[in-house]
């Protein structure tokens, strides 16, 4: 089954059109990287498939079920880790995770297994606030996983970290590999490359190619995967 | 329910856990008590002023420290939404009213443990122990609906910086000046009298000191006001709050 399928969906702000007539289909399973520079699209494509925002024209279905219908059926299957890290402040990392476990109706259980397999033991009993970024982000994604969702959007969730910070969660990122459908959006290219199965090429709006990391290095004809997001963002292929 | 639960849960250790709320909603109107209790003791007989006697202090004060439940409330809101934790709580199976009543349950114990706090030292500063003080908190918990929704308008309207402003200053002096919790309102009379009897808070000070005085039959006179605005400005705070999560 597709965990996503959009058509000609559409996302205008005035006379601006962030999003132009999407069609998308993401497997179920499936690890998708949105990726495209600042302003692309990504994260309005994000928010209209998470029912944040309403779609100016198109239709999507997600696990499915119809986006414009049936979203109360489908927020309780789907997770979004935000651009931004989203958490509780003066609540502990343990609290945060028991918050959105209790929201989604999931058990203790749950909120003990995200601490043991995010490897947060050590920070659970600290309040949020005082974690660093890549903590942050950690918990971030942790909270997100707590509600055991079908679906989880993960919102550039690497911006703003250092390297190593960068290189522990790609490993969280990709132990979700076939166990959860992960629509993750990212400008960086070996990010892409590294976690995605299928990656998906957007530029002013448009999806302009989607396929394997491989079959994207053979349309832009290079062995280079930056070179090949440049050739394919500025409209070349080999 | 569950789901209101969780999330007032959190918004209670939120509360609880900011200095500002403590300083500003316990410890202030304490200090405030406690200051005309003392500038009370030092006014001669002679001048026969009863506007610091403890009866009228204490009601007073106890309706005036609530202003600050706006003001808890609007600041956990503003914040919330100016960042990425409300997206994610959008994107949740919750619910408006898991929201709205999230936000306003925690206020309710935080309002009371104000009163209990502010009728304690008013005790200690000679208020006569008697029942009428378990009939004022209860006669004070309209003018408390009225502040949670106040904050709740607020929060879902304004940002951090501007809440800060508006529920901060602007509310609480407001508060202070037409409830008539600092002088009679008879001493300025006229238009300013009439403004502040078409508002809520004269009218809850003057219910909540009816009850502390035992003077029974004057609350419903005074109160019914101030239930009218908690269920209209309730209803505001639902249908604002309503208008600002529907999709964009």
């Amino acid at each position: 089954m597709n965990a996503i399928e959009t058509k000609n969906l559409t996302k205008c702000f005035g006379a601006v059109t962030a999003v132009d007539a999407l069609d998308l289909t993401v497997r179920e399973g499936e690890l998708f990287a949105l990726l495209g520079v600042n302003g692309a699209g990504k994260t309005t494509t994000i928010k209209m498939l998470s029912g944040l925002l309403k779609p100016t024209d198109g239709t999507a279905r997600i696990l499915g079920y119809d986006l414009a219908g049936e979203l109360p059926a489908i927020k309780p299957l789907l997770a979004v880790s935000p651009q931004e890290t989203a958490v509780a402040p003066n609540l502990t990392v343990r609290e945060n995770l028991e918050l959105i476990a209790g929201i989604y109706g999931s058990d203790r259980a749950r909120v003990q297994k995200m601490i043991d397999e995010l490897g947060l033991k050590k920070a659970e009993k600290f309040k949020a606030k005082t974690l660093s970024g890549g903590w942050q982000r950690r918990l971030s994604i942790a909270m997100a996983l707590v509600s055991d969702p079908k679906l989880l959007f993960l919102d550039e969730p690497t911006l703003g970290l250092d390297v190593l910070a960068r290189r522990e969660l790609w490993k969280v990122i990709e132990g979700l590999r076939g166990k959860v459908t992960v629509i993750l959006t990212t400008h960086y290219m070996e990010e892409a490359e590294q976690l995605s199965d299928r990656v998906g090429v957007m530029n002013e709006g448009r999806l302009l190619m989607s396929g394997t990391p491989r079959e994207l290095l053979d349309a832009a004809g290079t062995e280079n995967f930056e070179e090949a997001f440049v050739r394919l963002a500025g409209g070349e292929t080999a | 329910m569950k789901r209101t639960l969780c999330f007032a849960k959190r918004n209670l250790k939120e509360i609880v856990r900011d200095p500002i709320s403590a300083g500003f909603g316990i410890v202030l109107p304490i200090a405030i008590l406690v200051l005309l209790s003392i500038i009370n003791s030092n006014i001669a007989d002679e001048a026969k002023n009863d506007m610091f006697e403890i009866t009228k202090l204490a009601p007073g004060i106890g309706v005036f420290g609530l202003s600050f439940v706006s003001l808890f409330a609007a600041l956990l809101i503003a914040k919330d939404r100016g960042s990425s934790f409300m997206l994610r709580l959008y994107t949740s199976p919750m619910t408006g009213s898991d929201f709205i009543l999230g936000y306003a349950l925690p206020l309710v114990p935080m309002a009371a443990a104000q009163l209990i706090v502010c009728f304690a030292a008013a005790i200690a500063l000679g208020l006569p122990v008697s029942v009428n003080i378990l009939l004022c908190i209860a006669v004070c918990l309209p003018i408390m609906i009225v502040n949670i929704a106040i904050g709740l308008i607020c929060g879902t309207c304004l940002n951090e910086k501007a809440v800060g402003g508006l529920c901060g200053a602007l509310l609480t002096n407001l508060t202070a000046w037409l409830s008539g919790c600092w002088f009679p309102l008879d001493l300025l009379g006229g238009t300013f009298k009439t403004v502040a009897y078409i508002l809520p808070f004269a009218n809850a000070v003057d219910a909540a000191r009816a009850a502390i005085d035992g003077r029974y039959s004057d609350i419903p006179g005074t109160l019914w006001v101030v239930c009218v605005w908690a269920v209209c400005l309730m209803a505001i705070a639902v249908a604002v709050f309503a208008q600002k999560k529907k999709l964009k």
